[in-house]
């Protein structure tokens, strides 16, 4: 899979783009967040507060109950701010 | 409908001219245009970045378009989106909406620019003297989008 990483995110985890296998166990969005905040110190930093986390699964927001699967290109981010004025 | 996200500054009277060319049965246009303020928060703003994902944010945008094209009775509309590194005074969004009856063009603009603050991935982050941040979501911008699936 496809995994994106924007914004802090980005910035926290040190990575804009990677492939990925799908892990074990990984079914949903929350699931796939649990794993990865488990890859080392930026990772934990970048998904400590999962109310300040988005997601999106093949570019179409996603909920943490939303399935993940191996081909999906799956995006993590803060909520937008984008446009304000 | 059309919706373009580019690096460049756009030309808000010829975007205008090109939206309405041909067209007979316009009776109003409205547009907005969102510009980098100099102060944001009790700081002064040197310049922003705007990050988005690219491929989503064209998606989004589209969406937000058509959901406009459902609620109102709008007959042409366009939005273009700046990202990348902006300064005070600069362009950033521009939103047109056009309708045989001004009412009708004046909520489609409003809500396509609500809808978008909340809906489309872009991230700001601002130079301050205190160097740079991420500006975080504002409740008053969700309030505005709500306001919008309230009416719905």
């Amino acid at each position: 899979m496809k995994l994106l990483y924007f914004a802090w995110v980005r910035e926290r985890t040190g990575i804009h783009e990677e492939d990925y296998d799908l892990p074990d166990g990984v079914a949903t969005v929350a699931d796939l967040v649990e794993h990865l905040r488990g890859r080392g110190d930026g990772f934990a930093r970048a998904f400590a507060d999962t109310g300040q986390i988005r997601a999106a699964v093949n570019q179409e927001t996603a909920g943490p109950g939303d399935a993940v699967a191996q081909g999906d290109e799956v995006a993590f981010f803060p909520p937008m701010t984008g446009g304000r004025a | 409908m059309s919706v373009s996200v580019q690096r460049g500054d756009f030309d808000p009277g010829r975007e205008l001219e090109s939206l309405l060319e041909g067209r007979r049965d316009i009776g109003g246009v409205v547009s907005f245009v969102g510009l980098v303020r100099d102060f944001s928060e009790g700081s002064g703003v040197g310049a922003l970045t705007l990050e988005h994902y690219p491929g989503m944010t064209e998606k989004a945008l589209e969406k937000i378009e058509r959901e406009a094209h459902d609620r109102f009775d709008i007959d042409a509309t366009r939005i273009v989106h700046r990202h990348g590194r902006m300064e005070p005074g600069e362009r950033i969004v521009l939103v047109i909406a056009a309708s045989s009856h001004r009412g009708e063009a004046f909520r489609a603009c409003e809500f396509l620019i609500d809808w978008l603050k909340t809906k489309a991935p872009f991230w700001k982050s601002e130079e301050t003297p205190e160097g740079a941040r991420w500006v975080e979501a504002r409740g008053s911008d969700e309030n505005a989008t709500r306001r919008w699936d309230d009416e719905g």
